[in-house]
C-alpha cells in the first residue's frame, strides 16, 4: 500500500501512461482533423482495429516495424475513404456511416486475423532512450525512454497545432468545417478538402492501432483495441478540437488505464470490475466537464459539424 | 443613353433554370455594362437570385450562354467566376464568423508561402476601405461586426479579390438608412471607377436613385429593362406585379392616423432589463404600455436592444430584472409555449432561426402554432386532412408562391417564407403582436399586403409592438414611436406628426431636449 505513494511508482504509473495513452493520441488526432474539416466519422475504432491488424500483418510479411505501420497507416486510411465517398460523394448520414465502420472494422478484422492471433512479430518498437535528456531525473524516464511512435506522436501535435490554426492550408481546413458554404463562394473545393481530412483522419486511427499492436501489446488480438477509438472521439470533444489539450487528455486516459494496471500489480484491495470501469466513467466525467465549459465560454465544435454539403441546396 | 455605348460586362442569353417542378429561370437575356449600376427586380421568388448566383458560378443554368467582358464562359464554380472577376455578395453573408476580417478575406486566395500572413492584407484593406468609404477594423473578428460592418467585409473581400463585376443580392434590406445612404455612395463612387454594379432590391426608390438601369423579372422571366431616369415607381411597381398597386400612387407613409386608441394596456413593461449574447447589459430598465388597437413602433439603430426587447417578452431571452405583464398577468421568464399560448403572436427578426423550420415542409410549418389543438390534432394523433385544409387555406390567403404544401420550407425565397410566417402567427386571432422587420426582404406587392394585415390586426384590437428599422414603415403603422439607444427608451413620440430629424437625433442617443415631441406640420403632401 505504501509503494502507492512513493515517487518511484508515479514516475512509473506515468511513463507507463505515455505509450498507453499514445494510441489514442493518433487516433484522436485523426478525428479532430476529420471534425474540423465538418464530418464526423465514429469508425475510428473500427479503423484503429483494422490498422492494429494491418501494421501486424505487414510486419510479419516484411520483417520491418516500419513498412508495418505504413501497413497500418494504409489500411486506416482505406477505411476511412469508405467513410469520404459515402458522407462526402454521396452525402449520406455521417453518424449511420462511422457506425457502420466501427461494426465493419471489428468483425472484418476478427475475420482476417483468425490465424494471426497469438503469433508473435518478428519487430516492435521498443524503447530508445534518448541522449542527454533521458538522463534527467523522473523526467527523463517519463518522457525520453520511449518508442519511435512516442517521439513521432510529440511532433506531431505541435505541428498539428501550427498547421491548424497558423497556415493558409489551416485557414481553408477550418474554414470548410465552419461554413462550407462561404468556402465554396470563396473558391475552396469543399468536398476535395474534406475528404482529404476524413482519409487523413483515418491514417492517423490507423496508426494509433499500430501504436497498440506493435508498440504495447505486440501482435493481433480480436478487439484488442478495447474502445480507445471511442474514447478518442470523446476526447476531441474535451480538446475543444485542439491538438494541444487533445495531447493532454490522451496522457490523462493513459494515466488512468496505466495507474489501473499498476494498483491491481501493487493489490489494492478494489475490484477489478470497478478498475476495469474507470476509463469509461473517466470518459463520462471529463465530458461533462468539457461541455459545461464549452456552453459557459460559448465554445462549440466546428459550426458546420455533421452537416453535409451540397451547393444547389437551400435551407 | 451614355452607358450603351460602354462594353458589356455581362451579357446572359436565354438562361434557364429549374428546381424540381419550378422554373426559377426561363429564357432570361440580362445585359449590364462597365461603368453602370444596373437595378435588378421583381417580386420575392421572381428569380434574382438564382440569376446572379448562376452568374457568380454557384448555380449551372439548365440552358443558355453567358459572356463576361465579351467572352464566352462557361463557369463550373464560384472560383472560376472570381477569376473572372465576379464576385457577388449574396443575401445571406458567406463569411467565417470566427474567422476576423483579414482571414476572410485570405481564404480562398492564392498566395505565396505556406504561413498565414495577414499583415500585408491588413493593410491593403484599410487602403481600400479608405477609398471606397469602406471602413473596417481588419483584424476584427467577424462575429463582432455589425450587420453594415460585415456587408462591407463581403464587398472588401471582392474588390480585394480584383472583381469588376459585384452583384450584390438586397445590400440594404438589413442597414439602417444612414448604412444605406453609405452604401449607396461606395456604389456610384464605384462605378464612376468603372466597376459594373449589379443591385437586388425590393425599395424602389432606392433602386430609382442609385441605378443608371433597371432590369424586371416577372416568374423567371425578363419583362422590362429601362431606364432609370426614365422610370417611376409606379411603372416598375406594374412590370413587376402586372398590376396596378395601390399604396404606391399615395405613399403609405403619408396616410394619417385615425383616432389614438384607449384600449386595456395589453403589454406593460416596468424596468425591464435583460443581458445580450455576450453578456453584456443590453436593456437597462425599458418602461412601455401597449393598448389594446395600439400599434407602438420601436425605432432604433441596429443592436441597441430591440432584438433582446422582442425576445424578452416572447420568452425566449431570460429578464435579469423588472416585469412583463401581458393582459394584466404577470408573464416575465414564462416559457415562449405560455406567452404564446397567452395570445402573443411572434414575427422574429431571423425567421429561420427563430419562427420556421428549413427542413420541414410548408404544412408542418404551418401548423406550428396549433397543432396540439382541435381540429388539426384528434387525441394524441394529427389529423392529416385538416392539416392539408389549413395549410392550403393558409398558402392560398397569403399568396405564398410554392409548388404546394409538401414543399421543403427552406427552398422557398425569404420573401414567401414571411408570408406564410405571418399568415401562420396572424391566425390566431392574437391580442399582442411582437413583430420585427415583418418587411425586410419583402417585395413591394407582399409589403403592401403585410402592412393591410398589420392595420387589419390594429383595427381588430390587437396590440401590435413593431420593431423596424424603416422609418417609413413605423409612420405608416405606428400610433406612438419608441426611441431605444442602448437599452433604454430614449424617448416616446405620438406618430402623427412626428419629425423624422427628431427621431434620428433620439436614435443617435442625443435628447432633443424634454420628452415633450417637436411637433411639426410634414411639409410634402402630409
Ligand atoms: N436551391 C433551390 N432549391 C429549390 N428551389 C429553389 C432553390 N433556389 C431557388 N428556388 C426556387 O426558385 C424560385 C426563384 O427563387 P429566387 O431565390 O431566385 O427568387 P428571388 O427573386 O431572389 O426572391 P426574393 O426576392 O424573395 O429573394 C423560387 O420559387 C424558389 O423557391
Ligand atoms: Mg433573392
Amino acid at each position: 500500500m505504501d509503494e502507492v505513494l512513493s515517487v518511484a511508482f508515479l514516475t512509473s504509473v506515468l511513463a507507463a501512461a505515455i505509450p498507453a495513452g499514445t494510441a489514442i493520441l493518433y487516433a484522436c488526432l485523426g478525428e479532430l482533423l476529420c471534425e474540423r474539416a465538418g464530418v464526423l466519422n465514429l469508425g475510428v475504432e473500427g479503423m484503429m482495429l483494422m490498422g492494429a491488424l494491418g501494421g501486424v500483418a505487414a510486419t510479419l510479411w516484411s520483417g520491418s516495424v516500419w513498412v508495418g505501420t505504413l501497413g497500418a497507416l494504409l489500411v486506416g486510411a482505406g477505411m476511412a475513404s469508405i467513410h469520404a465517398v459515402l458522407t462526402v460523394g454521396l452525402g449520406a448520414n455521417q453518424v449511420v456511416s462511422g457506425l457502420a465502420l466501427t461494426l465493419f472494422g471489428g468483425g472484418f478484422s476478427a475475420f482476417l486475423g483468425q490465424d494471426l492471433v497469438g503469433r508473435p512479430v518478428p519487430a516492435t518498437f521498443g524503447d530508445l532512450a534518448v541522449p542527454v535528456l533521458a538522463d534527467i531525473p523522473e523526467i527523463g524516464r517519463i518522457l525520453f525512454r520511449q518508442d519511435a511512435l512516442v517521439y513521432v506522436s510529440y511532433a506531431l501535435v505541435p505541428l498539428l497545432w501550427l498547421f491548424i490554426g497558423r497556415t493558409r492550408a489551416g485557414l481553408r481546413l477550418r474554414a470548410v468545417g465552419e461554413r462550407p458554404e462561404a468556402a465554396d463562394a470563396m473558391g475552396v473545393s469543399v468536398g476535395r478538402l474534406r475528404a482529404l481530412y476524413v482519409v487523413l483522419g483515418g491514417a492517423l486511427a490507423g496508426v494509433g492501432g499500430a501504436a497498440i499492436s506493435l508498440g504495447t501489446n505486440p501482435g493481433w488480438q480480436e478487439g484488442m483495441t478495447a474502445g480507445r477509438g471511442r474514447i478518442a472521439v470523446a476526447l476531441v470533444i474535451f480538446a475543444g478540437w485542439n491538438p494541444l489539450r487533445a495531447a493532454l487528455g490522451a496522457y490523462l486516459f493513459g494515466g488512468v488505464e496505466a495507474g489501473q494496471f499498476r494498483l491491481q500489480g501493487a493489490g489494492v484491495p478494489v475490484s477489478s470490475f470497478f478498475l476495469n470501469m474507470l476509463p469509461y466513467l473517466f470518459t463520462i466525467a471529463v465530458l461533462v466537464l468539457a461541455t459545461r465549459e464549452a456552453a459557459r465560454r460559448r465554445l462549440g465544435g466546428p459550426a458546420a459539424l455533421g452537416r453535409p454539403y451540397a451547393r444547389e441546396e437551400r435551407g | 443613353m451614355i452607358h450603351d455605348e460602354r462594353s458589356p460586362a455581362i451579357e446572359m442569353r436565354g438562361i434557364g433554370k429549374r428546381f424540381g417542378a419550378t422554373a426559377a429561370n426561363a429564357d432570361v437575356d440580362f445585359v449590364a455594362r462597365f461603368g453602370e449600376v444596373h437595378a435588378l427586380v421583381g417580386e420575392n421568388g421572381a428569380g434574382k437570385s438564382t440569376l446572379m448566383s448562376i452568374l457568380a458560378g454557384l448555380y449551372r443554368p439548365d440552358a443558355g450562354t453567358l459572356a463576361i467582358g465579351g467572352r464566352p464562359v462557361r463557369l463550373r464554380s464560384p472560383r472560376e467566376a472570381i477569376g473572372l472577376g465576379v464576385g457577388m455578395v449574396y443575401q445571406h453573408f458567406m463569411l467565417v464568423e470566427p474567422f476576423t476580417v483579414a482571414e476572410n478575406v485570405l481564404l480562398g486566395q492564392e498566395r505565396a508561402g505556406p504561413w498565414l500572413e495577414t499583415g500585408a492584407v491588413e493593410r491593403e484593406l484599410r487602403e481600400l476601405g479608405e477609398r471606397y468609404g469602406l471602413a473596417v477594423d481588419p483584424r476584427a473578428p467577424v462575429w463582432t461586426l455589425s450587420v453594415g460592418e460585415q456587408q462591407r467585409v463581403e464587398i472588401l473581400r471582392l474588390l480585394h479579390r480584383g472583381a469588376k463585376i459585384l452583384i450584390l443580392d438586397e445590400p440594404t434590406a438589413v442597414l439602417t438608412p444612414q448604412e444605406a445612404a453609405g452604401l449607396v455612395r461606395t456604389l456610384r463612387g464605384l462605378a464612376a471607377d468603372g466597376f459594373c454594379i449589379v443591385f437586388i432590391s425590393h425599395k424602389l426608390d432606392e433602386v430609382l436613385a442609385v441605378a443608371d438601369r433597371v432590369t424586371v423579372l416577372r416568374r423567371g422571366r425578363v419583362v422590362g429593362s429601362v431606364a432609370a431616369a426614365e422610370s417611376d415607381r409606379r411603372s416598375l411597381a406594374r412590370l413587376m406585379v402586372g398590376r396596378e398597386l395601390a399604396s404606391l400612387v399615395e405613399r403609405p407613409a403619408e396616410e394619417p392616423h385615425e383616432a389614438v386608441a384607449t384600449g386595456e394596456p395589453v403589454l406593460e413593461l416596468a424596468g425591464l432589463r435583460a443581458e445580450g449574447d455576450a453578456g453584456r447589459p443590453a436593456l437597462a430598465g425599458i418602461d412601455l404600455a401597449v393598448r389594446a388597437g395600439e400599434t407602438v413602433g420601436v425605432a432604433g439603430v441596429a443592436g441597441n436592444g430591440q432584438r433582446e426587447l422582442a425576445e424578452t417578452i416572447t420568452g425566449l431571452r431570460r429578464a435579469s430584472g423588472g416585469r412583463v405583464r401581458i393582459g394584466g398577468a404577470d408573464a416575465t421568464n414564462r416559457s415562449p409555449g405560455e406567452i404564446a399560448r397567452a395570445g402573443v403572436a411572434h414575427v422574429p427578426e431571423d425567421r429561420l432561426a427563430d419562427g420556421l423550420i428549413g427542413g420541414m415542409d410548408l404544412a408542418g410549418n404551418a401548423i406550428l402554432r396549433r397543432y396540439r389543438r382541435p381540429p388539426l390534432a384528434r387525441g394524441p394523433f394529427v389529423v392529416a386532412r385538416a392539416v392539408a385544409a389549413f395549410a392550403d387555406r393558409l398558402l392560398k390567403e397569403h399568396g405564398v408562391a410554392a409548388p404546394g404544401r409538401r414543399t421543403r420550407l427552406g427552398t422557398l425565397s425569404g420573401g414567401n417564407q414571411q408570408k406564410l410566417l405571418l399568415g401562420r402567427e396572424l391566425a390566431g386571432e392574437p391580442r399582442l403582436i411582437v413583430a420585427v422587420h415583418p418587411t425586410r426582404g419583402v417585395d413591394v406587392g407582399a409589403t403592401e399586403a403585410i402592412h393591410a394585415l398589420l392595420r387589419a390586426q390594429r383595427e381588430r384590437g390587437a396590440a401590435t409592438l413593431l420593431i423596424s428599422e424603416d422609418l417609413d414603415e413605423l409612420l405608416a403603422l405606428a400610433d406612438r414611436i419608441a426611441v431605444l439607444f442602448e437599452g433604454r427608451v430614449m424617448g416616446i413620440v405620438p406618430a402623427a406628426g412626428a419629425d423624422p430629424e427628431r427621431l434620428g437625433l433620439l436614435m443617435a442617443g442625443v435628447d432633443g431636449g424634454g420628452v415633450a415631441p417637436v411637433r411639426r406640420v410634414a411639409v410634402a403632401g402630409g
